[in-house]
């Protein structure tokens, strides 16, 4: 026969066996590395005001969450709700699944506000907001501060095209809160069979203008900078200044090495793609983390060899599924979430419905990311001339890498050739 | 016998396939039997000094040779060689 056990008898039985502590002893605790401070309230309520570092687990999600965020089950847990009845029930359920270092903050949060004790509060969504990206609120790694760190983050789509349009797409909508385009060609009735962002009323238009009107009628957060010129080493740094993350959307090999350069010397990462037919190449550069361009491909190949979209063609779904894998190492970035694909390079195979994943590596000798340029950069100095392949098609001129490179090559002229 | 896989790029110089079967113990072996059967190939890989062009990557089982011993590092039976062309499109 059940025994009947009202919520006072059970609150008397966890206050007997979880030990309570001061908000003092919590604070002196709480950037140990150790403690987690875990706060049960809802969802809500941890936006409005929260300890700093606090873990939050909705006491509704606690079983469930709580063994994801804290594997080792003798690690010491705080826990805090408003005050401390849900924190004595949280308590007694994380005791019964085998965490052994359990004890409740004494007071709750009010009670640590009333200390006079630091707190933190989330950017607050509006409601439109919440009902907006529900579905990323939904999920703990996104959550509000995750779409809070989305609508801070500032993208620069370079290239308004095949891989772009479906990415510029996809990040209005996920609310990337500023997105800067790079694009000074306008809408061709060719570009519409993949170029999804555009649309039969635009041909003609600026691709900028025409990206910024699909974005503005999606999602009113974002804001769009457009930047209608063509990118050369007179601009690049410039253009590049401020933003979190570049997606390389270009379509020639200058523009991919001018980028590269650029961004390795500016520390910002590059989501890098590139279609050819019914196949696609995909990686992230991660400055001095992982290789770059150059060390995945020191020299351009003759145009011979690499014919681009307008001349070979391209299944239009190629552009799009690559763009949208560029758009998510993206979010992934913006969010510190997973694992990014710096290191490694996917190739897919569209007809084969085929992905291949090959290991890519940091060139020791990279005339742009080695060890020996980046403190060389650092020291403020131009790297040294001889560490420059001399059929380095387009060595970027101007403060990045000093003077001593001479003139940088003009671009739009081709690159040295093999036969 | 190992798999070289063809990219797109060059396929068109290898009768469309996107794979061929090769005999040969190294890197340098493979794409000289795949040159044999494809002299058109050969300007698009290597340079005229016999070294592989650096525009063109190679890899065996994921790994770049340049990394590995470049066209002396050994491929076995089982072993998938992969080229691996820049390309721009975007």
């Amino acid at each position: 026969m059940n025994e009947q056990r009202s919520v006072a008898d059970l609150l008397r039985a966890a206050r007997a066996a979880i030990p309570e502590v001061l908000p003092a002893a919590v604070d002196a605790v709480r950037r140990d590395g150790r403690t987690a401070i875990v706060d049960v309230r809802e969802a809500e309520e941890y936006d409005q005001g929260h300890l700093p570092g606090a873990i939050h687990i909705a006491r509704s999600y606690l079983e469930q969450a709580v063994e994801a965020e804290i594997t080792d089950r003798g690690r010491p847990i705080v826990i805090y709700c408003s005050n401390t009845t849900r924190s004595y029930l949280a308590g007694r359920t994380l005791l019964e699944m085998g965490y052994t270092s359990v004890v409740v903050m004494d007071g709750g949060f009010n009670g640590w506000k009333a200390a006079g004790l630091p707190w933190q509060a989330e950017m607050d969504l509006s409601p439109a907001q919440r009902q907006r990206y529900s579905r990323h609120l939904l999920m703990p790694e996104v959550g509000t501060a995750g779409q809070a760190q989305l609508l801070g983050g500032r993208v620069l789509v370079v290239g308004a095209g095949g891989l772009g349009s479906p990415a510029l797409l996809y990040l209005a909508a996920a609310g990337v809160g500023t997105l800067g385009i790079v694009d000074f060609d306008v809408v061709d009735l060719s570009n519409l069979q993949r170029q999804v962002i555009h649309a039969s009323d635009r041909v003609g238009e600026k691709k900028t203008e025409s990206a910024r009107r699909a974005i503005a009628s999606l999602n009113p957060d974002v804001t769009v900078v457009a930047h209608e010129e063509m990118l050369v080493p007179a601009n690049v740094e410039r253009i590049i200044a401020g933003y979190d993350v570049i997606l390389d959307g270009t379509d020639t090999f200058e523009t991919r090495y001018l980028l590269n350069d650029a961004a390795v010397a500016a520390g910002i990462p590059v989501v890098h793609a590139s279609v050819f037919r019914f196949e696609g190449q995909l990686t992230v550069f991660v400055p001095y983390e992982g290789p770059c361009y150059r060390c995945l491909y020191p020299t351009p190949p003759p145009p011979e060899l690499a014919p681009g979209c307008s001349v070979a063609g391209v299944l239009g779904v190629v552009p799009g599924i690559m763009g949208l894998l560029q758009a998510n190492e993206v979010l992934k970035l913006l969010l510190g979430i997973g694992n990014s694909l710096a290191g490694r390079l996917v190739i897919f195979d569209a007809l084969e419905a085929e992905f291949t994943e090959l290991q890519l590596r940091r060139d020791p000798a990279c005339p742009v990311c080695s060890d020996g340029v980046r403190a060389a950069r650092e020291r403020g100095e131009a790297p040294i001339l001889s560490t420059f392949p001399p059929d380095a098609p387009f060595a970027l001129g101007g403060t990045s890498f000093g003077t001593s490179f001479g003139a940088p090559t003009p671009l739009g002229t081709t690159p040295e050739t093999r036969p | 016998m190992s798999t070289i896989y063809i990219p797109a790029v060059l396929r068109p110089q290898v009768g469309g396939v996107k794979s061929i079967e090769l005999p040969g113990t190294t890197v340098g072996q493979l794409i000289t039997a795949l040159l044999v059967q494809h002299p058109g190939l050969g300007g698009q890989l290597m340079t005229s000094d016999g070294e592989l062009n650096r525009f063109v990557n190679v890899y065996v089982n994921g790994q770049d040779v340049r990394y590995l011993d470049g066209l002396a590092t050994p491929v076995g039976d089982r072993d998938e060689v992969r080229l691996l062309p820049a390309m721009a499109g975007g």
